[in-house]
């Protein structure tokens, strides 16, 4: 205990500000603000692979390590479409999960956002439409927001939750 | 494996280990199979390919490994009518790879399991997407499949499904468990959910172009796949790849084991409910992707290793950035092995939980860092370093409880290593005969020709299977993960276990979909 205690004091708080550039710290303020204007509570994010090689998922997995620390922002990755405000897709959208990604889509409550996220999900991977795959989330459910990068960052995910977010607080 | 007792004439093959490639029938390959296997030989992979155009029926292929490094057994079929003999009584992990391989090119196991795996009702079950004359371009809805698992019955028995999308941050598929209250009972696995058609996608491709897809088979071995496609390209083309080529190759593929073995410990410490492990250890991870970032562009280091060498050379300042930075992360992860060894919690889940024998390892032909914690002292490093392996002295990290636990040591053993790797071959790039190109071009890329790049990545062994076609085309590339003989053996770890130990015991294998579905 004492070596665990001594170790969390040594290492300290490397929550972002610090290291990253000055862009993260602005976008990490604003999708807060955003998030309680737009929702008034935190933001659940569901997130479905339908089909990534992940290396996607790896990048999400970083969002929640000490630097990016995106429950500190009030965002949290759920267990379940019916807790989330928001699905986070991945993947070409293979034939095989095409029927449960749009299941998950709707089992998700309204009002909902869709996030697609990498090359492939926004219709741009190396994986086209073809025998397998449907080619881009947009084929099967309504998207939202796309963010490109093959994978995309964790700092270019999380701008793109909050293009998401601002979108969704848009008027009309 | 020597084949001539069998009255087999075997022809040499170009590949990153040494290899040899013998035309068999029905039944010499099941002698074949049964002698590599009496010789401790595993099965590393089971594919086919439609040679209907060359009018030599349909070609099937066998490659088992033991310890004179890989032969490839051919078999040639007629037409598709025609069956092959079932490997599955000598090496159980030809099931998948049997099924598969029908579903994809039509081809037939003989045996009694013929039920669907990369096939879900997505296409018509009669239509074969490799074989020659399928357009990958064809659509149809996807549809829904009927799939037969084996029930276990008995008063209290219960079935639990889960997935195919899962409670969290995962890739895609099915787990059936059958159970009589928490105990597990029996896990049956339904995979293939990411069958996005890489295969099919890799035809027709430029073999100096296919390096990009090759990347993109399991993001998280990048390296390795990018390696081994490099090396079987550079086979077909003759070409040596530049000392200094193959010294950043090895740090790329050192950078991408640590990152990963970092990674899953800290997931393991926090499916046991120690989130401090997770919190200290993606930290870690987080710092080795950004220098990943700085030093070649790129956090997971796609793209870096291409046929002929590399993509980027290394700026001198970060070569002496990842010498400090290795030393660095090495104290750190010394530290938490101190922390994570005294923690009684986490022990107590870690310590047989999930356990494969070294007998049941061999048997199954468990391969890589789980194989290596069931007593299966196996490392492509070591046992045919190829450059600049030759020159490093790996290290090889051995366990034989077969547990969470010994998964667990293997890998803060290896992820050590690696950074005793990173530091010396960051020292041996300041030495002046490291400088120099990193990159040739091939002076030609012959038509027909079989080769086989073969890396040992952090999870294990990854073998490219490719063959070229004119004009410097891809005929056929078959990717082999270590995951596809791997994933069945966590149906056997399982058993007794209680559910909610199975992420624990799933993560500490952490085997590839998007690898085995393809």
């Amino acid at each position: 205990m004492y070596q665990t205690l001594r170790q969390i004091a040594r290492i300290g708080i490397r929550t972002e500000a610090a290291p990253a550039p000055a862009a993260d710290d602005v976008v990490a303020k604003r999708l807060q603000q955003e998030i309680l204007r737009t929702l008034g509570r935190a933001l659940a994010i569901r997130h479905v692979d339908a089909g990534s090689c992940n290396a996607c998922e790896l990048e999400a997995h970083a969002l929640m390590n000490p630097y990016y620390n995106i429950e500190g922002l009030g965002i949290r990755f759920v267990a379940s479409p019916r807790h989330a405000d928001a699905l986070l897709v991945t993947g070409p959208v293979t034939r095989h999960m095409a029927i449960a990604l749009r299941r998950t889509y709707d089992a998700t409550p309204e009002p909902k956002l869709v996030i697609a996220a990498g090359e492939c999900a926004c219709g741009r991977g190396i994986f086209d439409a073809n025998y397998a795959a449907m080619g881009a989330v947009d084929k099967v459910i309504p998207v939202d927001v796309v963010i490109p990068g093959c994978p995309p960052s964790p700092t270019a995910l999380l701008q793109g939750i909050l293009a998401a977010i601002t979108a969704a607080a848009a008027p009309g | 494996m020597n084949v001539a007792p069998l009255g087999l004439a075997a022809a040499p093959l170009a590949a990153g280990v040494p290899a040899q490639r013998a035309q068999v029938s029905s039944g010499q390959l099941l002698t074949a199979c049964r002698l590599a296997w009496e010789e401790d030989g595993r099965l590393v992979a089971l594919w086919g390919s439609d040679e209907t155009d060359r009018q030599r029926g349909f070609c099937v292929r066998v490659a088992v490994e033991d310890r004179d490094g890989l032969t490839v057994l051919e078999h040639t079929l007629p037409d598709a009518d025609a069956r092959y003999p079932d490997l599955t009584p000598i090496f159980p992990a030809a099931n998948r790879m049997q099924r598969a391989t029908y579903d994809l090119l039509g081809i037939a196991a003989e045996g009694d399991d013929q039920r669907p795996w990369a096939w879900m009702a997505s296409w018509p079950i009669d239509r074969f997407p490799l074989q020659r004359g399928f357009d990958a371009t064809s659509q149809w809805e996807p549809g829904q499949e009927e799939y037969e698992f084996v029930k276990v019955e008995g008063d209290g028995v219960h079935e639990i499904p889960v997935g195919p999308v899962h409670a969290g941050i995962i890739e895609p598929g099915h787990f059936r468990f059958q159970v009589v209250g928490e105990k597990v009972l029996r896990l049956e696995e339904r995979l293939c959910y990411t069958h996005k058609g890489i295969e099919k996608r890799f035809e027709g491709l430029q073999l100096l172009e296919g390096g990009r897809l090759a990347g993109r088979v399991s993001g998280d071995s990048t390296v390795a796949y990018a390696w081994a496609y490099a090396q079987a390209v550079e086979c077909i083309a003759g070409l040596v790849p530049p000392r200094r080529a193959t010294w950043l190759r090895a740090l790329c593929l050192e950078r991408e084991r640590l990152a990963n073995h970092v990674g899953d410990l800290g997931a393991l410490g926090n499916d046991a409910g120690f989130a401090f492990g997770l919190a200290q250890f993606s930290r870690l991870r987080e710092d080795v992707q950004r220098m990943n970032a700085r030093a070649f562009g790129h956090r997971m280091l796609m793209d870096v290793v291409v046929p002929g060498g590399v993509a980027h050379d290394l700026a001198l300042e970060h070569v002496n950035e990842m010498h400090d930075e290795a030393d660095r992360i090495a104290r750190q992860v010394a530290a938490l092995r101190g922390i994570y060894d005294e923690h009684a919690g986490l022990q107590d889940r870690f310590r047989n939980c999930g356990r494969v024998t070294p007998e049941l390892a061999t048997k199954l032909g468990l391969v890589g860092l789980a194989g290596r914690a069931s007593g299966q002292a196996r490392d492509l490093r070591c046992d045919f370093p190829s450059a600049p392996y030759d020159a490093l002295n790996v290290r090889m990290a051995v366990a034989t409880s077969g547990d969470v636990a010994a998964r667990v040591d293997v890998r803060f053993d290896e992820a050590l290593e690696s950074t005793r790797l990173i530091a010396a071959i960051t020292a041996a790039l300041l030495d002046p005969d490291a400088a120099g190109d990193i990159r040739l071009a091939p002076r030609e890329l012959p038509s027909d020709r079989l080769a086989l790049g073969y890396i040992e990545g952090w999870r294990g062994p990854v073998l490219v299977a490719l063959e070229s076609g004119p004009d410097g085309t891809i005929r056929r590339c078959r990717p082999q993960d270590p995951s596809w003989v791997s994933w069945p053996v966590i149906e056997h770890a399982v058993i007794g276990n209680i559910v909610p130990d199975f992420p624990l015991i799933n993560k500490s294998f952490n085997l590839s979909y998007s690898g085995q579905d393809l």
